[in-house]
């Protein structure tokens, strides 16, 4: 018998062509050495945050040699009427009363600096280049919107018809916050924010697209996280039928969010221009055009009000907050809808209210960023752990146990409408026994002891906590399709996309096991909408669980259909066969055996005798001569495809843990350990998952210490370069990374797995606010860091004012209402 | 207003390749596009993020910051010349599958080529150097810590590689 791959760190098969250079990025496609076919698009992006655009003058560059074509908005309508119309707000919710969503060119305004406004079509990326410089374009100038503050103060607006700059407003009651909260025994407040960054995959977005007129289709190449929400956006702006587009997502170089917004921009153009021209046309965008015309994320304002018991139990939890979304909400309400539900982490508050609004800026876009709104509520509620803890005189670990959902209150329901507009029903996990495995992975009940050796060495030492809960694998759906052929090979196809997570290894694993097949014989295949026209998409940690789950009831469809012929093949009864390592035989006599590819030959009547397979299953004979050689019910060939999809999405969760030292003179921060207890339930691969962890940890060390996106108040973003904005290097992130986990299976899908791939990023913010202050001890009364991102000058401030503080007032902190007496 | 193109000679893995380019053609663009050697990546073409790092004469270079009509006349290693000879991996991509040192692989020909140099010039590099050799190069998705062990391992393999050669 095989051994079980569920469960093993299998080496990935992907890596083979990623480490001979053999990989196939969107900008490795359509390469054609010496023929100069290809024509490179580039953009002409809007330099100012706010303006009318007066008039555009494209005379001068017509006669460049080897440009094709230039477009602005007011040739759009020439390729169809709806590509004239504004891009779609993908995700409309009742609460988005004033959504709005830019064109693909600029139509009469630009609302951030980087908005696309005239689409240059050249021979080389440099040509095209030249000519979006020739470009001129009149601007009547309008006051930019910089910031939360900016937004609400409203003395500007974004859009005229935006009163307030308030594009949503949402609010959502669990039992009664204000009044539990005015009855409790103890209150605090607390005023957080958080900064903007972004999820900077290492390959920024890329279209190529090539019409084929003998056959009216358009085959388009992008780097997306949706391959079959780019096709439908793609034939609904073109005027096309679904069945003329094909998308194929290939190679993907990291998306983490950014690229599950669609279309983008050049999503639309670049196949516009490649019919228009009859020629194949790409484009790849740079970046410093990542920067400023894809999107960011984290931006919030927010405002707790916390009411508690002498345990620090809980009483009423009230959270205003205010989002920044931008200049348009093509992706709705997604991340601060996800900050709203799964601020309440691992916890009960028994009553809470959650208000929103969502804010209009003169700046990129937002949409999800690995984490999509988890972090900042992460940040909300964890800081108001740390703050009640604080407030009570109590160990942090200790107040947030009391707090816990229990092992035995699952499925437990926090009373709210989740990001899938479904119920918030947490199906599974364990947070006292995850609480009691991070104490011990990072030496918490030691940690005092540590902290005052290191003080009498004149050291400063911190330590953190975090714990969150993580909503994964949101459906509505996902599927899957599993060919055996008659070499025996299976051809998987599921599509969602991979940018990175090792599905062609992790999905072949689930099939080697199902089917009983060699794990090398098992090819995968993703986001090419070509092998499967209905999918979702990567993101909100849903891969494993969704195409998971269906590649594995695909399987088993597969392996049904197996069984039934081959039992009448070799005369035996299905319950009495096995298949092992691509061969069907009877339990008990190996002799009386037929391998797959076999079965695959019988399984199509129509059998010319191809090749030796074919020949080899002359020897079997099956059908009812006195019926039509493919049953009613039946159908030619071996395949197998299903869907899943789940009720609701399944909740992962994981505790955090920091350990950083922070020097008393430059106020700079080393991260001395950092450790990790992760619940996704069942593993398919360890190695993966871990990579995961590893991944999201490093990119929250950044968020936490380093990146911010750095705008002026005219709407500039000083620091579009990776020269300027601080990504970690391996400098920058532990050296090791503790991990354990706890796997508490979920009842909701039948491998009993969550997602895995957004949860390392979530509780840094949180985690590192509360290391360092614990580090500091800046204040004996009150959270003294309430600033994400912390750089060493801002806590080298921080310094100063608490020193100021102390001296002019001791022991008191004016977040802090008195107790009624 | 055509550009003025140059006729340059270039020895990329040991093969020479003639291509007609104008002065301002970056070297990565020319093994890309000119070549069809892609497996050299473009992360940031500002030298900072060493996805495109190549070897010239040996040295890691960001062939983003090179002009193509400048690697006249010198010997050029990318991504797929770092295969051995019999088409299996060489010890660092050896490394990088058993280690898990990548994720998404767009970082991963640059860190293959820095590291290789830097193999060559300290073979057995403690766990500080191991770290140090790739502090130049960005990766969004590892963490970084699979590629560390990855120099460690590939240290390893070369050094058992050349026993057995020996
Ligand atoms: S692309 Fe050359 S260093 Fe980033
Ligand atoms: S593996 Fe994706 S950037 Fe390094």
């Amino acid at each position: 018998m095989t051994t079980k791959l569920m469960g093993q760190k299998v080496q990935r098969v992907e890596d083979q062509r990623f480490l001979r250079g053999h990989g196939r990025y969107v900008d490795d496609v359509a390469v054609d050495p010496g023929q100069h076919t290809v024509l490179h698009a580039a953009v002409l992006r809007s330099p100012h945050a706010h303006a009318r655009i007066l008039d555009i003058d494209v005379s001068d560059v017509l006669d460049v040699e080897g440009v094709h074509a230039v477009y602005t908005y007011d040739d759009l309508a020439s390729c169809s009427p709806q590509m004239a119309e504004p891009l779609p707000l993908l995700i409309p919710h009742p609460a988005l009363t004033h959504g709005r969503t830019q064109y693909a060119l600029a139509k009469d305004e630009v609302n951030y600096v980087g908005e696309a406004i005239a689409f240059v079509v050249a021979d080389d990326r440099y040509l095209a280049e030249d000519a979006v410089s020739r470009i001129r374009v009149d601007y009547e100038f309008l006051t930019p919107v910089v910031g939360i503050d900016a937004a609400r103060a409203a003395t500007s607006l974004v859009h005229e018809d935006v009163p307030g700059n308030v594009g949503a407003r949402m609010e959502q009651n669990v039992g009664d916050a204000p009044a539990a909260i005015a009855k409790a025994p103890h209150r605090l407040e607390l005023d957080l924010t958080v900064e903007r960054s972004a999820c900077m995959p290492m390959e920024g977005r890329g279209t190529v697209a090539r019409w084929d007129a003998d056959i009216n289709r358009l085959q388009l190449w992008t780097s997306t996280q949706s391959s079959t929400g780019v096709r439908a956006a793609v034939a609904v702006k073109m005027g096309l039928d679904l069945g003329q587009v094909d998308v194929i997502t290939p190679d993907v170089g990291g998306g983490f969010g950014v690229k599950i917004n669609h279309p983008w921009p050049e999503e639309l153009l670049v196949p516009m221009a490649a019919r228009a021209l009859g020629r194949t046309v790409k484009f790849t965008e740079d970046r410093r055009e990542h920067f400023i015309s894809s999107a960011h994320e984290r931006g919030q304002v927010q405002h707790i009000e916390v009411g508690f018991d002498d345990d620090g139990r809980l009483l009423g939890l009230d959270v205003e907050f205010w989002h920044d979304h931008g200049a348009y909400t093509p992706y709705g309400l997604i991340v601060p809808i996800i900050t709203s539900t799964q601020l309440l982490g691992p916890y009960k508050p028994q009553n809470y209210r959650v208000v929103f609004e969502s804010l209009y800026t003169n700046t990129v876009i937002v949409t999800p960023y690995r984490g999509a709104g988890r972090p900042q509520g992460c940040y909300a509620m964890e800081r108001t752990m740390d703050a009640i803890a604080q407030y009570l005189g109590k160990d942090r670990a200790e107040v947030r146990a009391v707090n816990f959902i229990q092992p035995d209150e699952f499925p437990f329901d926090q009373g709210m409408i989740f990001q899938d507009g479904r119920e918030l029903e947490y199906d599974s996990g364990d947070y006292p026994a995850m609480l009691e495995k991070i104490k011990d992975l990072v030496g918490w009940d030691e940690f005092p002891a540590f902290q005052q050796e290191m003080a009498e060495q004149g050291r400063q030492v911190g330590i953190g906590l975090a714990c969150y809960v993580e909503g994964t694998g949101v459906g509505p759906y996902e599927g899957a399709h599993v060919h055996i052929e008659t070499s025996g090979k299976v051809k998987v196809a599921t599509g969602l996309t991979t940018q990175g997570q090792g599905h062609a290894t992790v999905f072949a694993q689930l099939v080697a096991d199902e089917l009983g097949v060699k794990f090398e014989d098992v090819e995968v295949v993703t986001g090419d909408t070509r092998r499967m026209a209905y999918a979702v998409g990567t993101f909100a940690s849903r891969a494993a669980v969704m195409s998971g789950s269906a590649i594995h009831l695909a399987a088993k469809r597969a392996k049904e259909k197996v069984l039934k012929i081959a039992a009448e093949a070799l005369e035996a009864d299905e319950k009495d066969l096995e298949i092992v390592d691509g061969v069907v035989s009877v339990k008990g006599s190996p002799g009386t055996s037929i391998d797959l590819g076999t079965v695959s030959v019988l399984s199509n009547p129509l059998r010319y005798a191809f090749d030796e397979k074919s020949k080899a299953a002359t020897q079997f004979s099956i059908g009812d001569p006195g019926k039509p050689p493919v049953a009613e019910d039946d159908e030619p060939g071996l395949e197998g495809k299903d869907f899943y999809s789940p009720e609701r999405a399944t909740f992962a969760s994981g505790m955090h843990a920091v350990i950083v030292e922070t020097d008393p003179d430059t106020a700079e921060i080393t991260i001395l350990k950092y450790a990790v207890v992760h619940d996704c339930g069942h593993l398919i691969n360890p190695m993966i998952v871990e990579g995961q962890i590893h991944g999201g940890v490093a990119q929250g060390i950044g968020g936490a210490l380093y990146e911010r996106m750095a705008y002026d108040e005219s709407g500039q973003l000083l620091n579009a370069s990776f020269m300027d904005f601080l990504m970690p290097y391996v400098t920058e992130v532990p050296d090791g990374i503790d991990i354990d986990h706890l796997e508490t299976p979920s009842p909701l899908n039948p491998l009993g797995i969550k997602g895995a791939g957004e949860a390392g990023v979530i509780p840094s913010a949180a985690v590192f606010a509360a290391a360092i202050e614990d580090a500091e001890r800046l204040s004996s009364t009150g959270l003294a860091i309430t600033a994400m991102p912390i750089s060493p000058s801002e806590l080298f401030t921080l310094r100063q004012a608490a020193v100021e503080e102390v001296a002019q007032q001791p022991s008191r902190n004016p977040r802090t209402r008195e107790d009624p007496a | 207003m055509s550009e003025e193109l140059h006729d340059v000679r270039l020895t990329v893995n040991g093969t020479t390749h003639d291509v007609r380019v104008p002065a301002r053609r970056l070297l990565s663009d020319a093994l890309r596009h000119d070549l069809g050697l892609t497996g050299t990546h473009v992360g940031c073409e500002h030298g900072v993020c060493g996805a495109c790092t190549i070897l010239v004469d040996g040295a890691p270079m960001r062939s983003c910051l090179m002009f193509a009509v400048s690697a006249a006349g010198h010997e050029i290693t990318t991504v797929e010349g770092l295969t051995n000879p019999d088409g299996s991996l060489g010890p660092v991509q050896q490394a990088f599958a058993e280690c898990h040192g990548l994720q998404c692989g767009f970082c991963t020909p640059g860190f293959l080529t820095t590291i290789t140099a830097g193999l060559r010039d300290n073979p057995c590099p403690t766990h500080e150097e191991a770290r140090d050799m790739i502090a130049g190069n960005l990766c969004r998705c590892t963490g970084y810590q699979n590629i560390v062990k990855a120099v460690e391992r590939a240290a390893e393999i070369a050094a058992s590689g050349e026993e057995t050669a020996s």
